[in-house]
């Protein structure tokens, strides 16, 4: 498992100390394993000749079709009385020696050809990558068949097939890699150095490229073996008396009923062979790829995990509302590090209210959206704490069947990029309807008639057209606008909108907050609204909460708390924000980063970066102070009125 | 390695920019996919073209395939020219071998003659192509019949095969892919991974001789070869009878393939965006995953089964020997060995074409599935 399965911003810390390539490779048991059984393989074909074992050719007529176990011919002997163990140690020593070149000379020209291909570019790389088109536009085994029908039949001429047909899949994966890095400003930089091309080439490229060519190699020469195996099965490849692993099974087949272990025994050499390399290679590509590896991808389940001390549930608060959100904890389970993405959160939401969730990214805003419904993904995340309440009904607690149910029915999301948040391959019309029919059990027609409805309430202008337009033929704005109408579907008595105007440019932004403030008061409905933007807080929010590393440090009325921060990282985040027509305004960024939240700090998490830090800041925890109602700070030395961080 | 981000198969950031003066670079490699989905099959080099997102106005499909038909043209006559090509290179004049070593050079030179063989090569090949466009591809000297009979007689045969071992490494092999991506990490999932690792590795030729022992000398289900019964067969039943164990042992590999592609493109399409919008729009998980997940997983996978086509249609070569199927395959390995060289042309050039056209269908199923491939 890595960051990558992060869709939370809660990102680690790339590890430091990383375990060497052996050690990671011999984590891996299958790979381990095919490493051994390979390495076995290949310490006796090397051996060969130095061990104990008849000439593979004397034929001795005599002893023919031995089985297996006999005395002298542990594994029995052929139709001409050879003895097989030999047979089958030399022709594994033939089968590898010619794979293993045919892996090579195909990695040296397709390297080869991908490299100048994508560094000359232009014209040079439309040649030549026309032509390996051209050649990829054959079967591969025909191609090969072909090759030998020139050549003639041989186990050279087979080897030459093989390889060359091959080259097509080097020279494009190294073509692809070599083009991205010429870009580079490595590569700029020796050019503007004076370095040649060839030396640009193979001092600067070649080294960042190689990893690709190793990880093409370990995963082709299985399938090369194979292949030339294949050729010398078909009487194509080895010609007697020369033997390697497919002729010993070609001429093993006509035998096939009479003698099967003549032919079964070389077989299980070549796929012991094979899966050995294959699983070894796998391993390689593992580590040569972190990106790649295995559990990189792991599926998240289709609800958060709950894994909360049920002797310690918070009850709802005295306000209740429409949800109400206690101490809710929300971590992010990567190796064995925990990362505290959401440490304890309260919100509370009344009917027809607005609260604003601030932060930058990182703060654990939009984990905290995410849990409320359980989408935050399993594995990693999980809820480790605390409860959600809507309208008194503890959503952590509630039955799969029944979150489903809540899902889109009574608590609607409305997300940040609205080109990946709608299905690509289905219309608008559809995914609307989906919405609909899932909560509200009705005809296609009268859904469609709703989903009309609907965008025309988003104020989507020829809605019914629209309804056949797939998502990538309209503009952000109308997307985000649909997501919005899907939202709608079903009378959400709660609507979580994560962000949902940051993909979205200015003019079109303020059309969609407007939007969305009009369906409020229309509708009664309360919007949580996660962002980073003050600007648009003042916009919507009746209530806005600060976030910070995982927790609130500051909440109030949108009024209050924009015209008189009291936690330094509001008044530093309010500092942030652009204001039209004050062009001598400073704009600070927040100096230093987010703490990450596997090893967060004693005391206050924004310590390191507040301008008026203090020794106590960093002993014990700092509760939030609610003691005046509605606002809340959770600082040590809030700032007053009028006063700037 | 840049992954086709809009398809099935999304990924981190393209590696590759387009540069201020480069061409857009549209060509795309998803073939890191089968790195990722494990073991080289020779299968992954699938190219997609991805225009902008925006397109303007909707073009119809039926314009888009008559736009593909007519990009293979050009394709399909690079085939032949490479296929010319080829057989123009042999070592050795073909009148030699024909006529034998103890022909008189009169006769040798006279041959040359009657098969056009003296003049120019380019002369040659037109003479050629024309030729085929009246459906003349010459006649086998071994069989002493027209080339282009005996090809499709025998690539008849080898469509039946190939094409059920299709149909069944597509179902088993999405089937199978889906499981592997839903139960991850469960003991369904171990064992189809530990059955693709062993299907991938396994030579077909060496299975279908198992499976000769095993299900037709010891167990006596099936025939051990041909395509129907000598006396008294011929009918469908019986076809079926002798196609089953070619057919499954030719579908084993490419099982195994799609299968890994299947899982990794579920798996990569289960983490998107929208897939958390399906949910949270309170969607069953079989609906999430049957109808939202695989629908995007399928577009990454089309093509591969294209691809694949091309692994069984040559695969066949190899169980057709096995099986004794009169297929195109057993015919190129006897015409090869007998240097009967207008035979290998015929087939190969045939075979290819079918592979371009096979490709071509995946296209077209890949951009019916994908509207914005349009």
């Amino acid at each position: 498992m890595t960051e990558t399965t992060l869709s939370a911003p809660a990102k680690p810390a790339k590890k430091s100390a990383r375990p060497g390539t052996l050690a990671l490779l011999l984590n891996n048991s299958l790979a381990t394993g095919g490493l051994i059984v390979l390495a076995l393989i290949c310490l006796i074909a090397l051996a060969a000749p130095i061990l104990p074992l008849p000439d593979p050719d004397v034929t001795a007529p005599a002893d023919r079709l031995k089985p297996i176990f006999s005395e002298d011919h542990l594994l029995g002997t052929d139709h001409l009385g050879r003895d097989l163990l030999s047979r089958l140690i030399w022709g594994s020593r033939v089968s590898l020696a010619v794979g293993l070149s045919a892996t090579v000379i195909a990695a040296f020209f397709g390297s080869l050809l991908g490299l100048v291909a994508g560094y000359a570019g232009g014209r040079t790389d439309t040649i030549i990558m026309r032509g390996i088109d051209m050649v990829m536009a054959f079967p591969y085994i025909l191609l090969a068949l072909a090759i030998v029908a020139v050549l003639g039949p041989g186990l050279l001429n087979a080897l030459y097939a093989i390889a060359l047909v091959n080259i097509p899949f080097f020279a494009r994966n190294i073509r692809g890699i070599t083009l991205g890095l010429s870009r580079r400003e490595f590569v700029d930089a020796a050019r503007l150095s004076g370095k040649s091309p060839p030396q640009i080439l193979f001092l600067e490229i070649l080294p960042n490229v190689l990893p690709v060519i190793v990880i093409t190699m370990s995963t082709t020469v299985g399938w090369m073996i194979l292949e030339t195996a294949g050729l010398s099965f078909l009487g194509l490849g080895a010609q007697p008396p020369q033997a390697d692993l497919g002729s010993m099974l070609g001429e093993g087949r006509k035998i096939l009923f009479t003698a099967p272990h003549v032919s079964i025994i070389p077989g299980l050499m070549i796929f012991a062979l094979v899966m050995s390399i294959n699983l070894f290679g796998d391993g390689v590509r593992d580590i040569l790829d972190p990106r790649l590896r295995a559990g990189s991808l792991t599926r998240p389940v289709s609800r958060t995990a709950v894994e909360r001390n049920k002797a310690d549930i918070p009850a709802p608060s005295e306000k209740q509302g429409v949800l109400d959100v206690r101490q809710m904890r929300t971590e992010f389970q990567i190796g064995s590090s925990v990362y505290k993405a959401v440490g304890g959160v309260d919100l509370n939401l009344q009917q027809g209210e607005c609260l604003g969730v601030v932060g930058e990214s990182g703060s654990g805003k939009s984990v905290t959206a995410m849990s409320i419904m359980g989408l935050v993904p399993t594995p990693p995340g999980r809820i480790a704490g605390g409860a959600a309440y809507l309208e008194g009904e503890d959503l952590f607690a509630a039955s799969d069947r029944r979150i489903r149910d809540l899902r889109g029915g009574s608590v609607a999301y409305v997300f940040q990029d609205p080109l990946s948040t709608l299905h690509p391959l289905f219309t608008v019309g559809a995914q609307l309807t989906e919405a609909i029919t899932t909560h509200q059990p009705m005809s296609r027609a009268k859904a469609r008639d709703k989903a009309i409805d609907l965008l025309s309430l988003v104020r989507i202008p020829n809605a019914r057209e629209r309804l056949d337009a797939y998502p990538h033929e309209l503009s952000g704005g109308m997307r985000q606008r649909v997501c919005i109408a899907m939202a709608l579907a079903n009378d959400a008595k709660v609507l979580i909108a994560d962000e949902p105007t940051t993909a979205l440019d200015v003019t079109v932004q303020s059309q969609i907050l407007t939007l969305m403030n009009g369906l409020r008061r229309e509708r009664n409905a309360a919007i949580l609204f996660i962002t980073h933007d003050f600007g648009v807080v003042s916009a919507i929010c009746d209530r806005v909460a600060v976030m910070y590393a995982g927790r609130i440090v500051e909440t109030g009325t949108t009024d209050e708390v924009l015209n008189s921060p009291q936690h330094p990282y509001t008044a530093k985040l309010i500092e942030c924000v652009p204001v039209l027509g004050e062009p001598e305004r400073r704009l600070d960024a927040i100096e230093g980063r987010p703490p990450v939240v596997n090893n967060l700090p004693a005391g206050c998490a924004f310590a390191d970066r507040c301008p008026h830090v203090q020794p106590a800041c960093r002993q014990g925890e700092i509760s939030l102070d609610m003691s005046s109602g509605t606002r809340g700070v959770r600082c040590l030395f809030p700032l007053t009125s009028g006063a700037s961080a | 390695m840049r992954r086709l981000e809009g398809s099935a198969v999304h990924t981190a950031g393209p590696i590759l920019r387009d540069g201020p003066d480069g061409p857009p670079q549209d060509d795309v490699l998803v073939c890191c996919d089968a790195l990722e989905s494990g073991l080289f099959c020779g299968a992954h080099l699938v190219r997609l073209t991805v225009r902008p997102h925006a397109t303007t106005g909707e073009r119809p499909l039926a314009a888009y395939i008559a736009r593909r038909l007519l990009a293979a043209i050009p394709v399909l006559f690079g085939l032949t020219i490479i296929v010319f090509l080829i057989m123009a290179m042999i070592p050795g004049d073909p009148a030699t071998a024909i006529l034998g070593s103890y022909a008189t050079p009169e006769n040798v030179a006279k041959l040359n003659k009657d098969l056009g063989l003296d003049k120019p090569l380019i002369q040659q090949y037109f003479i050629w192509i024309g030729n085929l466009f009246q459906g003349d591809l010459g006649r086998s000297y071994t069989l002493n019949r027209p080339v282009l009979d005996e090809v499709m007689e025998r690539f008849s045969a080898t469509l039946i095969l190939a094409g059920t071992s299709l149909v069944l490494c597509s179902i088993l092999g999405l089937l199978a892919g889906i499981v592997s991506a839903v139960r991850q990490y469960g003991w369904a999932d171990k064992i189809i991974t530990l059955l693709v690792l062993i299907g991938i590795s396994t030579p077909s030729f060496w299975l279908g001789l198992l499976l000769i022992l095993i299900f037709a000398v010891k167990l006596r289900l099936f025939p051990a070869s041909g395509m129907y019964a000598i006396y008294g067969g011929g009918d469908l039943p019986d076809l079926l009878y002798h196609l089953a164990l070619p057919a499954i042992t030719l579908s084993v590999v490419a099982t195994g393939v799609i299968a890994r592609l299947t899982r990794t493109a579920m798996l990569e399409v289960l983490r998107q965006d929208y897939i958390r919008t399906a949910r949270a729009k309170g969607l069953s998980e079989q609906k999430v995953i049957y109808k939202h997940a695989f629908k995007s997983a399928l577009v990454g996978v089309v093509p591969v089964i294209g691809i694949q086509a091309g692994f069984v249609i040559g695969g066949a070569v190899y169980i057709e020997t096995v099986f004794q199927w009169p297929g195109i395959g057993s015919m190129l390995v006897t015409a090869i060995s007998t240097r009967d060289l207008l035979l290998v042309q015929g087939g190969v050039l045939v075979v290819a074409a079918a592979y371009v056209l096979f490709n071509l269908l995946a296209d077209v199923v890949q951009t019916i599935l994908d509207p914005r491939l349009r």
